[in-house]
């Protein structure tokens, strides 16, 4: 209990430190929001009431407690840029990237999956070599040059690919909530599924490959040390074969393990979104703070770089317990 | 597990291990001879860039907009030019030399890419052997701002200062700095820690070293295999964040020959001349992957306990 509170306490601090350094780094950026929205030979005081109204005309401290105690409320003001409440585009927004995020993971842990468990069972040098020189490659290069080199091949090989945007915007997108994907996927559209996900299978690869890279290093070690204990031994005399070993016995020894210590990647694949989506026109939230940023929208960037401050303590905090409960030597240990 | 059982299991394996372990060695030796090579080509270019480079980077020339690379030429007459070879690499969409901007590309990278190594090194080195070293409350305070950094998605961070400090060659490098620091923080505390509590520090204490003295001469040679990894890594990321910078219109100013300008540029003229963007993306690649490889093979070589 008083862990949990602890707990708590220290996501509240770090989210305070997170909120203190962007908004004294926001209110340093040269250029000014009310610029960008006057019209040409505005008057002086158009351009004062405006900045009344964003209360821009305040000390930076004075402006830093009127946004806490409006964040308090889940307040977190207008977008200078659209004109409309910051939680209300995030909202909207998020669940774009969500599907991104959701997507480009799965396809990490299928992808690690079926290489680790791929080199273990065969247990050939020169498959393990392979497979360890792909998993470097994969991971050396970040997911800014795959998408690069994803969008060079669609362009010179498969120009039918989709390499801009969710869906085609001549088509209609009648769902009830955002998360296109999964609705389609859960109410049987299965065209409509597939006309998706050929949209988001880019993104979420160029996404997802170094993530996989990351689990195959790891997975594969655990598989190979699971495949030295004793009850491996056993099934070996009771005549099973190795690839049946492989999935029935030694997988699930190492999959905590495995979650355990990966987990924590999840944070570089969120993290990554931001420019993914702009090289993609992907809908989400990640392109949106970047024309934010542009566009000095100080509110609208302000409450993105919180959600994803809030996001990656949840998921360190998440792989700390993980990583904990995996390990019973740390159950003790504070 | 019983001696027996564990002797079996080793031998079981034995063959296959020393005949990896063999194959692992060849392989390190030839990611070191790439290395080498990508490493010797990109300095050279940086360095000799005003020799080797066939055109003035920035000069465009209107005749000669979209130009194929050279051995995708036919077309001699077209553009009124006398060999295909004088632009080896093809133009550009204002008939700039893609070769000649990848040349003088290369020498930007590697301002950057090296500055903000050594940047991010010392302060993050710094940081973190105090916090490793001395612990308590100065780890406390350093492992506390590394935390809230570690919050912040990195490139969002890194356009948010790179709009705040302007966009010059100087602001970018101090940027990707600020940003970065943590990686080597973060390695060199988690190492003095654990260097910390050996008996060999024990004994420079006797021996009556200081504090200082003791970090630089007895900790600090043994974190040194991790760092030189680490330096040729951040040489590699920080390419990249300047690439990604100028991707989306925030490094040096627009136009200047930089790997990133050119790939935003083949970005938007891709259906066009897809040469604009895949050279560049090649050599950011292969630039990568060399300082990978280099500082890998460093780190084998250079502690006794992997090479074992």
């Amino acid at each position: 209990m008083a862990r949990l509170l602890v707990t708590i306490g220290s996501i509240f601090l770090t989210l305070l430190g997170v909120s203190v350094v962007i908004f004294v780094i926001l209110r340093l950026v040269p250029g000014d929001p009310i610029s960008m929205m006057l019209p040409p030979g505005a008057t002086d005081e158009v351009r004062a009431n405006l900045e009344r109204l964003y209360g821009l005309d305040k000390s930076i401290p004075a402006q830093y407690v009127i946004w806490l105690r409006n964040v308090a409320w889940l307040d977190f003001g207008m977008s200078t840029q659209f004109r409309l409440p910051v939680m209300e585009i995030i909202l909207d927004r998020l669940p774009a990237t969500l599907e991104l995020v959701l997507l480009a993971s799965l396809i990490a842990l299928a992808l690690a999956f079926a290489f680790s468990v791929l080199a273990v069972w065969l247990q050939v040098d020169s498959a393990t070599l392979a497979i360890d020189g792909l998993a470097g490659l994969a991971q050396a290069i970040p997911d800014f040059l795959w998408a690069l080199i994803f969008i060079l091949a669609v362009t010179l090989f498969a120009p039918m690919m989709p390499i801009s945007g969710r869906f085609d915007p001549r088509t209609a997108q009648d769902f009830a909530t955002n998360f296109y994907l999964l609705e389609s996927l859960v109410t049987f559209r299965i065209d409509a599924f597939a006309e998706l996900a050929r949209y988001a299978v880019l993104p979420a690869l160029a996404l997802g490959l170094p993530l996989a890279a990351g689990i195959t290093r790891v997975l594969k070690g655990a598989l190979e040390e699971a495949m030295a204990q004793d009850y491996v031994m056993l099934a070996q005399t009771k005549g099973k074969s190795r690839l049946a070993i492989v999935l029935g016995e030694a997988l699930r020894n190492a999959m905590i393990p495995t979650i355990a210590l990966t987990s924590v990647q999840l944070t570089f694949l969120i993290g990554g979104t931001v420019l993914i989506e702009r090289q993609f026109s992907w809908p989400g939230i990640g392109s949106t703070a970047i024309s934010a940023v542009i566009n000095r929208d100080l509110p609208l960037i302000q409450g993105i770089v919180l959600v994803f401050a809030l996001i990656f303590i949840l998921i360190n905090l998440a792989s700390n317990e993980l990583y904990r409960a995996a390990d019973p030597r740390l159950r003790t240990v504070r | 597990m019983s001696s027996v059982e564990s002797f079996s299991l080793e031998k079981g394996r034995g063959g296959g291990g020393t005949g990896l372990e063999r194959s692992t060695e060849r392989i390190t030796l030839l990611r070191m001879v790439f290395g080498c090579a990508a490493i010797g080509a990109l300095l050279t270019a940086a360095l000799f860039a005003p020799w080797i480079a066939p055109h003035d980077p920035t000069l465009d020339d209107l005749f000669l907009i979209n130009m194929p690379p050279a051995w995708l030429n036919d077309d001699l007459a077209y553009f009124g030019i006398e060999s295909a070879w004088a632009y080896p690499l093809g133009t550009d969409s204002l008939g700039r030399d893609v070769a000649s901007r990848l040349i003088y590309g290369a020498r930007l990278a590697m301002i950057v890419g090296v500055s903000v190594a050594c940047l991010a090194a010392l302060a993050g080195v710094t940081l973190g052997a105090l916090a490793g070293f001395y612990g308590g409350w100065i780890d406390n305070v350093i492992s506390r701002i590394v935390d809230v950094w570690l919050s912040f998605p990195p490139v969002l961070l890194s356009i948010i200062l790179v709009a705040m400090l302007g966009t010059t060659l100087t602001s970018v490098i101090i940027v990707v700095a600020v940003i970065d620091w943590t990686r080597f923080a973060r390695v060199v505390r988690a190492d003095v820690l654990q260097q910390r509590s050996r008996d060999y520090i024990d004994a420079a204490r006797i021996a009556g070293g200081s504090d200082l003295s003791i970090l630089i001469r007895e900790v600090l040679p043994n974190v040194l295999p991790l760092l030189v990894t680490l330096f040729f890594f951040e040489i590699g990321i920080a390419i990249t964040v300047e690439t990604i910078l100028s991707f989306v219109s925030l490094s040096v100013s627009s136009g200047a020959a930089t790997w990133g300008d050119m790939i935003a540029e083949g970005r938007r003229v891709i259906n066009e001349a897809w040469w604009v963007m895949a050279f560049p993306v090649g050599a950011l690649v292969i630039t990568i992957l060399g300082l990978n490889a280099m500082g890998d093979a460093l780190r084998f070589y250079l502690d006794p306990v992997l090479r074992k």
